[in-house]
């Protein structure tokens, strides 16, 4: 329990920070729930993911330093994004391997860095928020989170806690949703067809809410579904579990 | 040709049901497998330090091989490129006045284009493997390391036999296979020489094994006076009891069986003391481009594997574009870092970006190879070009917009700007129910088929400084 007494700071995905700012308001809802006493750099941008995944390896350094320097001071740092966590926890060091030093302030970073449903359930050990969502709610495991971070089993565990809410799983909930950052756009027409099975998956669940823990494959799951007028909403597990 | 192939697969339902079928099969089968090992969880680790340890004394373990191979009486050729390795097979096929070729289900034959060459001096050639026999007879490419037929339907099987074989149609899978087994029958008995690959070769007893489930290998290495066997030079394994372990894995990746259904062992021709065999044996190890691979850190993981197709049984942009969108003999994810690598990064660039990183390829690895890092070393190399790889930097305008990306971002002034006339931007944009239905250049193939949420009003860093950290 000594997390109790940390200090969180929370390191917004980008994606969250512009487009569903009420994600993170969610997160911050769920911890001061807790007793925690958060941070927030408010000069954070991207964590440099996007250009990492498509090879711009010097840009991504760039967004790699520039975190290091923001967050290197936190005791423990907290994000609603599996990939973003994904990308300091594996990929920062993976940057600096060339630089000593940073390399070394990169390890020190990851170490503290941590998934949102993976910091309550595996470092605060809580799993019931006493949360209620009377829905028929279905989980998409995002890729990086299920298999990079192995996040799995943590938020089923918090989503079965939640009052009223009926969880179905859908057919491959663990299969990639076809966003892959630039993919999504430079390879638009798999990404689509690898889209449109998830979402097929999803509909065919009959839940009327999909959440995960990553905004960005949630993004371009909910694209289709607006396109397709499916009455299927969109949420962040923060957003569920601060349902009262 | 990527994309537009990759577009024309996308569009054909039959391959789809074809390509969900086989990944609906393959994949959980291979999934469980591994969960139930003898040798427990670890059998998988355990083995890529076997391969990796091979790899490492690929010098030690060839020269191994290729003395024991000679000592049974075998003959023994290293091949630097695929034009070294058809010329050798050519060599071989000419002092042995062969007329008939069959062969057995190889990829390195494919990787060096053995048939065409073959063809090229009269001789006749014969795949022998079902599916293979079928593409063949259809004049195409295989689509699955593993299935090379895959995308082809009964229905389509039926009316080439008709065509080719003058069978009397049918589509009913057993009388089809039977067909083909009354036509190959004849062409194994007619064979002078028979072609297969290695699917794995062991250094300690200096043997190489072939895989198969339709005996199709063991008639064709058998059967004929000469046999040619082709191994691309990394398929070895030091001592009988990594092989075995290695070996079943393969089978496992491959097809989900404990083991192949006719897994043979071939040391060299047949001696007085065996008579069952051919006359002359020889194994051709072949380079192609392997030692570049060997020679780089970054990249010589990609040596341990053993081509079983697991992967591409559970990724998810095959399972949509199939295999000839890769334009090469190994598709899938192995296809997407090994094409680069043997033929060119620049050239086959699609395929090393083509990807969505997803992992699903790491996981069904029956030797947890770490495709998805190496996927994004090629990545790294096309950004910034590499001199050792001969690779030009690729795509200036997107280097260009990460270069613009990556000073706006580092400074939340500009980007807080850029985000401000993004909002401004956004609304002369069509859309409808909250959400854009249209975006421009570079994010336009976004809404070919999805909408995509606006900017917030405000971002989350506006809020919190707003309230000052308190509540929402």
């Amino acid at each position: 329990m000594m997390y109790k007494k940390k200090k969180v700071t929370l390191f917004i995905q980008c994606l969250v920070d512009t487009l569903y700012p009420e994600v993170a308001e969610a997160m911050v809802s769920v911890l001061e729930d807790l007793g925690l006493e958060l941070d927030c750099p408010t000069e954070q941008t991207c964590c440099g993911q996007p250009a990492f995944n498509a090879g711009h390896q010097r840009e991504a350094r760039a967004a790699a330093v520039k975190f290091i320097e923001l967050f290197e001071d936190a005791q423990v740092i907290v994000s609603p994004s599996g990939s973003c966590v994904n990308m300091v926890r594996h990929h920062y060091p993976d940057l600096f391997m060339a630089d000593p030093s940073m390399l070394e302030r990169a390890r020190a970073v990851a170490a503290k860095t941590f998934e949102f449903t993976e910091f309550l359930v595996d470092v605060l050990k809580i799993e019931n928020f006493d949360a209620r969502f009377p829905a028929k709610v279905t989980y998409h495991d995002s890729c990086h989170l299920n298999r990079y971070l192995g996040i799995h089993h943590q938020p089923r565990k918090l989503l079965a806690n939640i009052r009223e809410l009926e969880f179905i799983e859908m057919k491959d909930p663990d299969k990639c949703c076809g966003f892959g950052g630039t993919f999504a756009v430079k390879y638009a027409d798999i990404s689509s067809a690898i889209l449109e099975e998830k979402v097929q998956n999803i509909i065919d669940s009959g839940a009327t809410v999909v959440t995960g823990c990553d905004m960005s494959c949630l993004m371009n799951i909910q694209g289709m579904l607006s396109r397709k007028k499916a009455q299927i909403k969109v949420m962040h597990i923060a957003q569920l579990l601060s349902a009262k | 040709m990527y994309k537009k192939t990759a577009k024309k697969a996308i569009a054909d339902p039959i391959l789809q049901s074809a390509l969900s079928g086989l990944q609906g099969r393959l994949g959980p089968a291979t999934a469980s497998l591994y969960k139930n090992q003898p040798e427990g969880p670890d059998l998988r680790a355990k083995a890529h330090a076997y391969r990796r340890k091979a790899v490492d004394n690929l010098d030690i373990m060839l020269v191994t091989l290729a003395e024991k191979i000679r000592q049974n009486g075998g003959e023994v050729h290293f091949a630097a490129t695929a034009s070294d390795a058809v010329a050798i097979c050519l060599d071989i096929a000419e002092k042995n006045n062969v007329k008939h070729v069959v062969k057995g289900k190889s990829m390195v034959t494919e990787e060096i284009g053995l048939n065409r060459a073959l063809m090229d001096k009269g001789i006749e050639v014969n795949e022998t493997d079902l599916g293979e026999y079928i593409i063949q007879l259809a004049g195409e490419k295989p689509s699955h390391i593993v299935a090379p037929a895959i995308h082809k339907t009964r229905k389509e099987v039926g009316q080439l036999f008709t065509e080719k074989l003058g069978t009397p149609y049918t589509d009913d899978p057993p009388t089809l296979t039977w067909d083909a087994r009354q036509a190959l029958r004849k062409k194994f008995m007619a064979a002078d020489m028979g072609v297969s690959g290695c699917n794995l070769a062991c250094a300690e007893t200096g043997h190489i094994t072939t895989v198969s489930n339709e005996g199709n290998i063991r008639m064709a290495t058998t059967l004929p006076r000469v046999h040619v066997a082709f191994m691309g030079m990394e398929r070895i394994a030091a001592n009988l009891e990594e092989h075995q372990a290695i070996l079943r894995l393969m089978s496992m990746g491959a097809a989900a069986q404990q083991i192949g259904g006719y897994v043979s062992y071939i040391g060299g021709p047949a001696a007085p003391d065996h008579a069952d065999g051919p006359a002359s044996f020889h194994l051709v190890i072949l380079d192609n481009g392997r030692s570049r691979i060997l020679a780089d850190e970054e990249f010589r993981e990609m040596l341990c594997c053993i081509r079983c197709g697991a992967c591409l049984n559970v990724c998810p942009v095959y399972g949509k574009i199939g295999g000839h969108a890769y334009g090469s003999a190994y598709t899938g994810p192995v296809g997407a870092v090994v094409t680069p690598l043997l033929g060119g990064i620049n050239e086959a660039s699609n395929l090393c970006q083509g990807e969505t990183l997803c992992g699903a390829c790491r996981v069904a690895c029956p030797l947890e190879l770490n495709l998805p890092r190496m996927l994004l070393a090629l990545r790294a190399k096309l950004s910034e070009g590499d001199s050792r790889w001969d690779v030009k930097p690729k795509s200036r305008p997107e280097k260009m917009l990460f270069q613009i990306w990556s000073r706006v971002n580092c400074n939340r002034k500009f980007y807080d700007i850029l985000l401000k006339l993004g909002r401004l931007i956004q609304k002369t944009m069509p859309s409808s129910n909250k959400m854009i239905r249209r975006l421009p250049w570079p994010f336009s193939g976004w809404t070919r088929s999805r909408d995509m949420k606006p900017l917030a009003e405000k971002t989350f860093m506006e809020l919190w400084k707003k309230n000052q950290g308190g509540k929402f």
